[in-house]
């Protein structure tokens, strides 16, 4: 077994809190100073059913989830069946003896501890993993202080739980504290709520719908440390014009949704472009058509959401590919909707949303911006016909009479119908989104690693196990992170040298080839994954292997 | 009274009930600022229909938003900076058909918003189709043989959602109208009042409306607003008061907003729970 790069997973029925438990193994080892990433699997259900945890734990940065498992913590029968054969030629079962009868492995008297110490049945996983930290090598201090921190249901029992289960196993492996730095875990959903206050964020509206949820909860637990109002209102409708009439009111608005959701939103993502207000919605992907399988994952709304909306509008759509990218492109969202007076749809998916990442927040230099305000002199015209098409901002409640308006308008806000008035109007919007394509155009707006001349090209959660698999196999990876407006001369630039374009893609039709079609750039193969699932390290790299090498594989070894 | 209006050209019909609801707001604002409420702290969010065009009309803050959608906007505003009155301009189609939800739910959040239903009893700017308080058997070009459903009674439904305020006004009593607008901008929370507008293009109510209408004199109790609420059946039965028929005092929606200007986040507290 590798001790620098392992993977562990922890299943059990959805309500034994294998969920969490996984995050507290997966915070010990940031302790440790190792990165983790962590994948949950659950089904759409309360109690019962079956969900995992699948932790990777590395010394190096952790950038994809692997199928092959080295440790198997199960807090019921079915997590072995249906994972016993992931496991690795020297993997561990460790289970919980008073559920699971298993030949295999090193069984923990789980639930006989709890009952013991007259804690209740979740406490199990607690035993649990207390009994793995012990045969691990590593240290009572290190555990005790993150049940500590993790745990504010009734502690105390929880640890007595935890000693009685560390003293009752033996140590297998001395697994060793890194020099690393420890850093921080985030999921993608806490990147969006944390990257959005960074940038402003006043108010965050929504309604509740898997993956996007997590975001809502967050700011509504830290509401008052982050200074954000949080509103959950009848529907998607209400919450983004909602937001809408916060723009206008001059509070920095979000609303977080999934297909669905947004769907229903489409007709007000119009709203904000004529009447030019500024708002971010997130859209994080999960497998449709319809309501799909809504706690898994796909990214089979990129073309959606390029199209959406009515009339001739132009927005910024925006995908990150992990926690850190998710916190610094949800601020910058924020400022180019100010700065543009626009809505930004930041893309994510369940992968991003729901999996946790080592984060570093050193690393991320973004702050809030400010937007063009009006000076107060003379007569304020909302929608005044400026050079480069952005009109200076006031806000109801101060010196300017402000008028917003649905309907085509004059340069005061105020419903035409005069061909030349309308054609003004259109025009002095399309020379603002001139001025947006010039933001494609900057640095940042497409990642590129290495200079090989056969790429792997993808967008948004799917970029982490493409740049493991383009690291590993000498590749190059390509993602371009801003999809609308399209940075057409960076990608360009990007595949410059390239031969053989590959798109790695978590959906049926391989959207992100048919946008690059769109700018004459032919992709070459489609690896296409539309099973609910992320990719897998092993999976994508014998893919991309009988791609680039044919049946001779051997040539790699 | 300060002249309030754009250069905007009116487009209304000669004779509609509109113009009865325009004079009527100007007079309810006029009176507002005379008692310090600041016209540049007003804001009229407007629907979509005939009635909404008063936002193009009038120089104040004004947001004319989607059809349906201007209780949303409206909710929106008002809990971004809620020292704004916010005014919502909607129709019968806009309340009761597309944004029914938003109504409801405005209402029963308490957003401290007004809501001015012209109710014209159809939809007349797309040429007359019945709308949810048509009367039953209307007939439209969408339903020549007269439309089959039984018109939903909005003051019943606006007491049953929980609105804090609820009245009746008549387009053709500007005088009334303007003291029912006063009071409701001045109520906290959410305030209804539903404006029977004649349509003298597709559906010239005044008649019927000038035959069955009278005033009440003072608020009533739930119960006796609920009497009230249900005299007229919306079809062609019963007499049709005016008036206030329930106010309530109940905390305001907008009370959530704890954004404090300038405070700083307490980032330390929030990446602490990361580690």
């Amino acid at each position: 077994m590798k001790i620098n790069d392992f993977s562990i997973l922890i299943g059990g029925e959805a309500g034994q809190g294998s969920r969490k438990a996984g995050l507290i193994i997966a915070k010990i080892f940031n302790q440790l100073g190792y990165r983790v990433l962590i994948y949950d699997d659950y089904q759409s259900l309360i109690k019962g059913g079956h969900s995992f945890s699948l932790i990777r734990v590395s010394a190096k940065e952790t950038l994809s989830h692997c199928q092959k498992i080295d440790f198997l913590l199960a807090l019921d029968k079915k997590t072995i069946t249906a994972h016993q054969k992931q496991l690795n030629q020297e993997g561990i079962i460790i289970f919980n003896q008073d559920r699971v009868e298993n030949s295999q492995g090193i069984g923990i008297a789980a639930e006989t501890i709890v009952k013991e110490c007259q804690g209740s049945p979740i406490m199990a996983n607690t035993a649990l993993i207390a009994g793995f930290i012990k045969i691990l090598g590593i240290e009572w201090n290190v555990l005790e202080q993150v049940l500590r921190r993790e745990i504010k249901k009734e502690i105390e029992k929880n640890l007595k739980i935890a000693k009685k289960a560390f003293e009752s196993n033996q140590v297998f492996f001395k697994m060793k504290k890194l020099k690393n730095a420890q850093q921080l875990l985030l999921t993608g959903n806490e990147a969006v709520a944390l990257g959005g206050a960074r940038a402003g964020l006043e108010i965050y509206y929504a309604y509740p719908m898997t993956p996007a949820t997590g975001i809502l909860h967050y700011l509504a637990e830290h509401s008052e440390d982050l200074n954000v109002c949080v509103s959950q209102l009848e529907n998607e409708i209400a919450i983004i014009n909602a937001a809408i009439g916060s723009a206008y009111a001059g509070k920095r608005s979000m609303v977080g949704t999934s297909g669905g959701g947004f769907a229903l939103m489409v007709e007000a993502l119009s709203l904000a472009v004529q009447t030019e207000e500024p708002i971010v919605i997130i859209e994080s992907q999960r497998p449709g058509p319809a309501s799909g399988v809504p706690t898994y994952q796909a990214q089979g709304d990129l073309l959606f959401s390029l199209s959406a909306g009515h009339g001739d509008i132009v927005k910024f759509v925006v995908a990150p590919g992990d926690a850190e990218q998710t916190f610094y492109w949800t601020a910058k969202a924020m400022n180019l909707s100010w700065q543009y007076q626009t809505p930004v749809i930041v893309l994510i998916d369940k992968e991003l949303s729901e999996s946790t990442f080592s984060f570093n927040p050193q690393t991320i230099k973004i702050e809030k911006e400010e937007a063009v305000l009006w000076g107060g002199k003379g007569e304020y015209k909302r929608y005044l016909d400026t050079l480069n098409g952005i009109s200076p901002l006031a806000f109801p409640g101060g010196k300017a009479i402000v008028k917003a308006t649905s309907y085509e308008h004059d340069e005061q806000g105020i419903a035409v119908e005069e061909a030349d008035l309308i054609k003004k109007m259109q025009e002095k919007r399309k020379r603002k989104f001139q001025l947006m394509q010039k933001e494609a155009d900057k640095a940042l707006a497409v990642n590129v690693l290495g200079k090989a001349k056969t790429a792997l090209v993808c967008f948004g959660s799917v970029r982490g196990v493409v740049k493991e698999i383009a690291q590993k196999l000498g590749l190059k990876m390509i993602q371009p992170v801003l999809l609308q407006p399209f940075p057409e001369k960076q990608m360009k630039k990007a595949l410059q040298g390239v031969e053989k374009i590959i798109c790695v893609e978590n959906n049926a039709s391989g959207q992100l080839a048919k946008l690059l079609s769109a700018y004459g750039i032919k992709a070459d193969e489609k690896v296409l994954k539309y099973d609910g699932r992320p990719f897998f390290q092993e999976e994508l790299e014998e893919e991309i292997k009988r791609i680039v090498y044919g049946k001779h594989r051997n040539k790699l070894s | 009274m300060e002249n309030i209006e754009t250069n905007c050209p009116n487009t209304w019909c000669p004779g509609c009930g509109n113009f009865g609801v325009l004079a009527a707001i100007k007079k309810a604002i006029d009176s507002l600022s005379a008692q310090g409420i600041k016209k540049e702290n007003i804001v009229l969010v407007s629907d979509i229909g005939c009635g909404s065009k008063l936002a193009d009309y009038l120089n104040l803050n004004s947001f004319d938003s989607l059809h349906g959608r201007s209780l949303a906007t409206a909710a929106g505003i008002v809990l971004a900076n809620p020292e704004l009155k916010v005014i919502v301009s909607i129709g019968d189609g806009g309340a009761l058909d597309e944004g029914i939800a938003h109504l409801i739910h405005s209402a029963k959040r308490n957003s401290n918003l007004t809501v001015l239903m012209h109710n014209n009893r159809l939809f007349a700017l797309t040429a007359g189709q019945f709308t949810a308080v048509s009367p039953k058997g209307l007939k439209g070009k969408s339903t020549p043989e007269g439309a089959p459903e039984e018109p939903i009674n909005p003051l019943a439904l606006m007491l049953d959602a929980k609105a804090s305020f609820i009245a009746r006004g008549y387009s053709l009593r500007p005088e009334h109208l303007a003291s029912l607008i006063e009071k409701a901008v001045q109520h906290q929370g959410f305030s209804f009042i539903e404006i029977l507008q004649p349509c003298v293009s597709f559906f010239n109510t005044i008649q019927f409306y000038n035959e069955r209408v009278y005033e009440i004199e003072e608020e009533k109790s739930k119960e006796e607003a609920r009497k009230l609420i249900e005299e007229w059946d919306y079809n062609g039965n019963g007499k049709i008061p005016l008036g206030v028929f329930y106010s309530e005092q109940r905390e305001i929606y907008e009370r959530i907003n704890k954004t404090i200007k300038g405070k700083e986040s307490d980032w330390e507290k929030c990446w602490s729970a990361h580690r």
